[in-house]
């Protein structure tokens, strides 16, 4: 994978990612770990306050962040090591934006059309395969999610306009 | 005897049309979510939950568990014929499945795996059959100090015991923990880390969680490998089958072994990943050809799917006598179980006779049906790695958030998925293990309820966890699993070997 003499050039290397989410989880540990003192992490007489447990998991989240943060500047060997590639991550964001791109038509047209527009946009746009066994293998797909979900096992799912028009 | 009869039970209980049929729909489906990349035992569990809502629970659960054992077959697949795992637990199998069908052994290969599998989980299935009800009535004696101590040697097992770095482990269970604590207080209903979002207020549903960290993450992860699936031929002749069985007594002591470690890491929160790699090791070790083994030695399939199988199977031991899992699909299972309306934990055996027996008998007629249905159906499902990878991604993609919608009608948990995604994407990356998290999620507020009832009244003392011998037995043996590494060197060193041990943490040993 990462040792790969072929790999493509890095975009940054995982000694910098991990230096980067530990540093993150520990600002999370200070400020959940604040909140948490301020609702109570004392003992009342009837036992640990509300705020007891989660205020020491916050201790230990920081305290074992710090340790990832030194461990990880000390490592040479994941300074060698690539995180992600350029072209990898390209690959990675070509399916990541389509996907953010389907929750928000989920949220505007309702799941089944949404998913059927994915699938078969999904299969010609990034898949480069013929229009009309995209179209066809979407139509299928959607219409069987349909059937299984609504139909058979009445799992409410988010539904349009498109349904409507039908008095689902 | 009397678990015998309440087996018998169990049949009666399972062999209706309806059961059976579920049962053969939930082996097939698990076939191919251990075939697809981006699918496995955890979130293709948890996707499938939605579906069950409606369900009896015990109809339910034969659904769940046949997609386990079908993923957990399904897995080899993969491994032997294109050489990509299809679960982090078929790794192993890739050292020397592989080389076999290369060799055009992969009929031989793939016949020896499944019938591994089948071995494995049968030797842990009867495990369950006899232990769990004994344990389960030991354990109703327990209260909430016991109950926090034996959470406390979960965790702590898997710090001890985990391949990974320490502090990423206590990082992921940290996060588990406070995921799970977020929203209402059960005890006092004070609102915790929810600043004012009404989001949160229902805290976070460890369902949704697995489906963003396990699914979608693990479809960034694939595409950013090139996925061009070169497979070899799979065709499994009778004549084939029938031969590799009868060579397989010969290696009756590799099963064995791999039996046996496998059902204790199942039990004790090792999982079926380490015990496929040790059971590969030792049979390694144990070998009297262990030179040749990488290069497609039968030994080498057998050995880390039968213990993976008996690791995956009596994962679900401590899930049922304790309410508590021992891997991330019993953890979605355990979740499962809350959903129909059923109290995890020791009483389930006292009180819900036929959901229990009935799914300890679909452990045996599940395996037997599986180890018949992937024999018969590898061709079919090995097609299915030749679609081309862009269909299959975004049809994955939307199971997901079907599945991550269902858990509570909730928009909000689609976008929470896609966080979860990014999160489980380069957490895998960092070598921060998932497992943990899952767990802590799950098991994170009835362990708070657990501590805080044992509080209840004292002053901030812990000598609570020593009061007995019972609870000081459980927390003493916590602490040592938790400096477990540290036991060992001091014990090296009072050998005077002097050399670095051999269980030194890793951190990149576990990444895929």
């Amino acid at each position: 994978m990462s040792d790969d003499p072929n790999a493509d050039a890095a975009l940054t290397s995982t000694r910098n990612v991990e230096v980067v989410v530990m540093a993150l989880l520990l600002c999370v540990a200070v400020f959940l770990g604040w909140d948490n003192w301020r609702i109570g992490a004392g003992w009342a007489p009837d036992g640990p306050q509300a705020g007891y447990f989660p205020f020491y998991l916050s201790v230990l989240l920081g305290g074992a962040s710090l340790v990832g943060i030194v461990s990880a500047l000390r490592s040479a060997e994941l300074r060698e090591e690539v995180f992600v590639g350029r072209s990898a991550f390209g690959r990675v964001l070509r399916v990541f934006i389509p996907t953010i791109l389907f929750v928000f038509l989920v949220q505007l047209i309702g799941l089944y059309v949404a998913s059927f527009v994915f699938v078969s946009a999904f299969m010609i746009f990034i898949g480069k395969l013929s229009v009309w066994k995209s179209l066809l293998t979407g139509l299928i797909f959607s219409g069987l999610m349909f059937y299984i979900f609504d139909v058979q096992f009445n799992v409410l799912l988010p539904k349009g306009p498109l349904e409507a028009a039908f008095g689902f | 005897m009397e678990a015998l009869d309440s087996l018998f039970h169990g049949f009666g209980v399972l062999l209706t049309f309806h059961n059976m049929m579920l049962m053969l729909v939930g082996i097939c489906l698990g076939i191919l979510v251990g075939v697809l990349p981006g699918l496995g035992g955890p979130n293709g569990v948890a996707i499938l939950l939605p579906l069950t809502f409606t369900m009896d629970p015990t109809s339910a659960i034969v659904l769940l568990s046949c997609i386990y054992w079908g993923a957990l077959f399904g897995g080899a697949i993969t491994s032997i014929l294109f050489n990509i795992p299809g679960e982090a637990w078929s790794v192993a199998t890739t050292f020397d499945g592989y080389p076999m069908a290369q060799k055009g052994e992969a009929a031989e290969a793939l016949t020896a795996a499944f019938t591994a599998s089948f071995v494995g989980s049968i030797v842990a299935v009867m495990l369950i059959t006899f232990l769990a009800p004994w344990i389960a009535t030991f354990a109703l004696r327990f209260g909430p100090p016991e109950f926090f101590a034996v959470y406390l040697l979960t965790f702590c097992s898997f710090v001890g015991l985990g391949k990974e770095a320490r502090h990423k482990i206590i990082i992921s269970l940290a996060i588990g923990f406070l995921l799970a604590a977020v929203g209402m207080d059960t005890v006092s209903g004070e609102l915790r880390m929810t600043f004012g979002s009404i989001e949160m207020l229902r805290g976070f549903d460890f369902l949704v969680a697995v489906i963003g960290l396990f699914g979608i993450s693990e479809i960034l992860l694939a595409m950013e490998e090139h996925l061009a699936f070169k497979g070899q031929e799979a065709k499994i002749r009778l004549k084939v089958v029938w031969q590799t069985w009868m060579t397989l007594p010969r290696y009756w002591m590799t099963l064995l072994r791999s039996s046996a470690i496998g059902c204790w890491l199942g039990i004790t929160p090792g999982g079926a990943i380490a015990a496929s790699f040790m059971g590969y090791n030792l049979a390694k070790r144990f070998s009297r050809e262990g030179a040749s083994f990488g290069k497609g030695k039968i030994e080498g399939v057998l050995a880390p799917e039968t213990a993976a199988h008996a690791a995956g199977t009596s994962a679900l031991l401590p899930m049922l006598a304790l309410g508590i899992p021992g891997s991330g699909t019993a953890a979605v299972l355990l979740g499962g179980l809350m959903v129909w309306g059923l109290q995890p934990g020791p009483l389930l055996f006292v009180e819900q006779k036929d959901f229990v027996w009935g799914l300890i008998a679909s452990m045996y007629l599940g395996n037997i049906a599986g180890l018949i249905i992937v024999l018969a159906t590898v061709p079919l499902f090995a097609s299915v790695l030749r679609v081309p990878f862009a269909t299959i991604a975004p049809m994955i993609i939307v199971s997901c958030a079907i599945g991550a919608f269902a858990v509570q009608n909730a928009m909000f948990d689609i976008w929470l998925m896609l966080g979860f995604g990014v999160i489980g994407y380069i957490f895998k990356k960092i070598g921060i293990p998932l497992a943990p998290l899952t767990l802590a999620l799950v098991l994170g507020d009835k362990a708070e309820d657990a501590f805080r009832q044992s509080m209840i009244g004292l002053d901030g003392g812990l000598s609570i966890f020593w009061s007995n011998k019972l609870v000081g037995t459980i927390t003493t043996l916590a602490l040592i699993m938790l400096f477990w590494p540290l036991i060992g060197k001091v014990i090296d060193m009072i050998r005077g070997s002097g050399h670095a041990p051999a269980s030194a943490p890793t951190s990149e040993s576990s990444r895929p």
